[in-house]
């Protein structure tokens, strides 16, 4: 009897968290698609905002830029964090530990903070605000992810592989491209889609490291929201959670986060 | 092919040596078993000559050549893990060529040689398989291909049946034997199964503490064991200790066995009698058979000597007229009995 009534109550609950979630999306996807400026109902679908939104120049601009920057992020995150995890996996050395125990806090120190320290250091020693000190910044961000990631996965290679390859004759970069990164690339290709994720959708750090005019997406969107807010920010944003989500269940299908398949 | 030698290697892990003054050769084409209880260095030894182990102190000699800084990559030799450790991302083939590959063979080369390779072991049908699909002793048998392709001068097995079940593993020690005779190549190879180390070298190496106690060829080993540990490690052996005397052992019960030195000897398991009558022969004791095991063709019976297990095997029919338990006569004949140094 309890037991039924506890399972009713897990299931309510469940229920609950997935509204809280996902409705605020579905509204705001489904006001993308309303005629209505002024979110009136009922409902009558257009595709007006799409088309608006297709010739706002600024906001394209702005999309193409933060694209292009996450995928440089990616590739420069990805190669470092994938180097750095090979190197912790294969070497002990003094200090390994304290090394390792540094790169965890980025991911729980507030991008407020971050972003702020950040903008002081960067001025300080000359990078400045634009595109080169958000690139290092977003790069910051998303290695400590990369090396989680690849590291878990490295967690499951047999070294022995390594000395196998070795004994064979093979070189250490030999070794490294043939038998240690064929096993792991599932994660750095997830670590690669996080990298990416934690770019394309970082506001804060961008918001201070980027110039007035030369934003990427997220920020802004939060501008014009300020200036007023149009269904055409409900367009990108629906495009934008279509776009991550995609990623972000590509990345879960590589780590197996929700378990074997 | 090449000779390989150790002189005096040491290597210490903390305050424990894995390997104690260790000086040992192993002959050109040869096959030399490595045999110890764990933790006796046989594997620190191997991973030695290999490369992946460091030693503190002395040397390494491959073909004549000192191999202290060559690499491991560079040392020409061919390994075969516990587990194989074949690589997952590659099919058969792909696995045998890689040592190849790495070293930049033609394809037509390649091609050839890995084709040799895998009818060597007898695995040509199976070439494009990916190694999870594999058997236990086909992975094996992937692991031997893919080591010996490369020609290398020395070939390093590392417990190289202790995966397989009994049955399979009896088979693979033939199939060994043979392989490694078609090559030709010296092999070095770890096992703490002595009867494997029997059954395959033409020399046994005996390790305990990261020392070598005894090596030689297996027949030689295990006739003259020279002290205690070997007698008991390689084969089974029944001690029996007694007091020196000018004319013989004498023993705890009062007996004396004329002509031997002491203060420990062994007779193995296989050379007891028993008997329900006195019998003549010179080395003959009163004990107490315990138990009869019935083992198919060969049976065994444990024995209470002076309050001291002993242990005799032999063929079934050799046992039959014997009661279940009771006393009995033990005796052997001199020439199996082992003696051992002074100062064993």
């Amino acid at each position: 009897m309890s037991n039924r009534f506890l399972a009713h109550l897990g299931r309510a609950y469940l229920g609950l968290i997935l509204f809280f979630l996902y409705a605020p999306i579905l509204v705001m996807a489904a006001m993308s698609l309303n005629a209505s400026e002024f979110y009136q109902l009922p409902f009558k679908f257009s595709g007006e905002w799409y088309d608006r939104l297709w010739n706002n120049r600024e906001i394209l601009a702005a999309a193409g830029r933060s694209i292009w920057i996450a995928v440089v992020v990616t590739v420069i995150a990805t190669t470092l964090g994938t180097a750095a995890s090979i190197a912790l996996f294969r070497h002990d050395f003094p200090g390994k530990r304290i090394l390792q125990a540094l790169l965890f806090p980025p991911i729980a120190i507030p991008w407020l903070i971050t972003g702020t320290a950040m903008l002081i250091f960067f001025f300080g020693i000359g990078i400045g605000r634009g595109t080169p000190a958000v690139i290092i910044g977003h790069v910051a961000l998303a290695l400590p992810y990369v090396i989680v990631v690849v590291s878990a996965r490295l967690a499951s290679f047999d070294r022995v592989l390594e000395e196998a390859a070795r004994s064979l004759g093979a070189s250490a970069w030999q070794v490294t491209r043939a038998v240690t990164v064929p096993w792991i690339l599932p994660g750095i290709i997830a670590g690669g889609l996080f990298a990416f994720a934690v770019s394309f959708d970082q506001f804060v750090v961008s918001y201070f490291l980027s110039e007035p005019g030369d934003t990427t997406l997220p920020v802004l969107i939060y501008t014009s929201i300020r200036k007023g807010f149009t269904p055409e920010i409900n367009a990108i944003s629906t495009i934008i959670i279509a776009v991550s989500m995609g990623l972000m269940l590509l990345a879960a299908r590589f780590t197996k986060f929700g378990g074997d398949r | 092919m090449a000779e390989v030698r150790v002189e005096r290697l040491v290597k210490a892990y903390g305050a424990a040596r894995a390997l104690d003054e260790v000086t040992l050769d192993f002959p050109d084409g040869g096959f030399f078993g490595l045999l110890g209880p764990s933790g006796s260095g046989k594997t620190t030894l191997l991973r030695a000559i290999a490369g992946f182990v460091v030693p503190d102190t002395g040397r390494v000699f491959i073909g004549g050549a000192p191999v202290e800084n060559v690499p491991v990559e560079h040392r020409e030799i061919g390994m075969v893990f516990q587990n194989y450790a074949l690589f997952p991302n590659m099919t058969v083939e792909e696995n045998v060529a890689f040592g190849l590959v790495v070293r930049k063979t033609g394809a037509a080369e390649t091609a050839k040689r890995v084709r040799e390779a895998l009818e060597l072991v007898q695995l040509g049908h199976l070439a494009t398989r990916k190694t999870h699909q594999l058997s236990g002793g086909q992975r094996q048998r992937v692991a031997m291909a893919r080591a010996i392709v490369t020609r290398p001068r020395v070939l390093l097995l590392d417990e190289p049946l202790s995966a397989l079940d009994k049955a399979l593993r009896v088979d693979m020690q033939i199939e060994l034997k043979r392989i490694q005779r078609e090559v030709g190549i010296t092999t070095i190879f770890v096992t703490h199964d002595q009867e494997e180390a029997l059954t395959l070298s033409d020399r046994i190496g005996i390790l305990k503490d990261g020392r070598l106690v005894r090596h030689g060829p297996p027949r030689e080993v295990y006739d003259d064991p020279r002290d205690p540990f070997t007698a008991q490690f390689l084969g089974d052996a029944n001690l029996i200790e007694g007091t020196p005397e000018p004319e013989g052992l004498r023993l705890s019960d009062g007996k004396l066995l004329p002509g031997l030195k002491g203060p420990t000897i062994a007779v193995r398991p296989e050379s007891l009698r028993l008997d329900t009558t006195e019998p003549t022969a010179p080395f003959r004791l009163r004990a107490r058979l315990q138990q009869r095991i019935f083992g198919g063709a060969m049976g065994t019976c444990i024995i209470d000597w002076q309050g001291r297990p002993l242990k005799a095997v032999g063929r079934d029919a050799d046992f039959r007229g014997l009661p279940d338990a009771g006393d009995v006569w033990l005796s052997w004949p001199k020439e199996s009995t082992i003696e051992f140094r002074a100062n064993a």
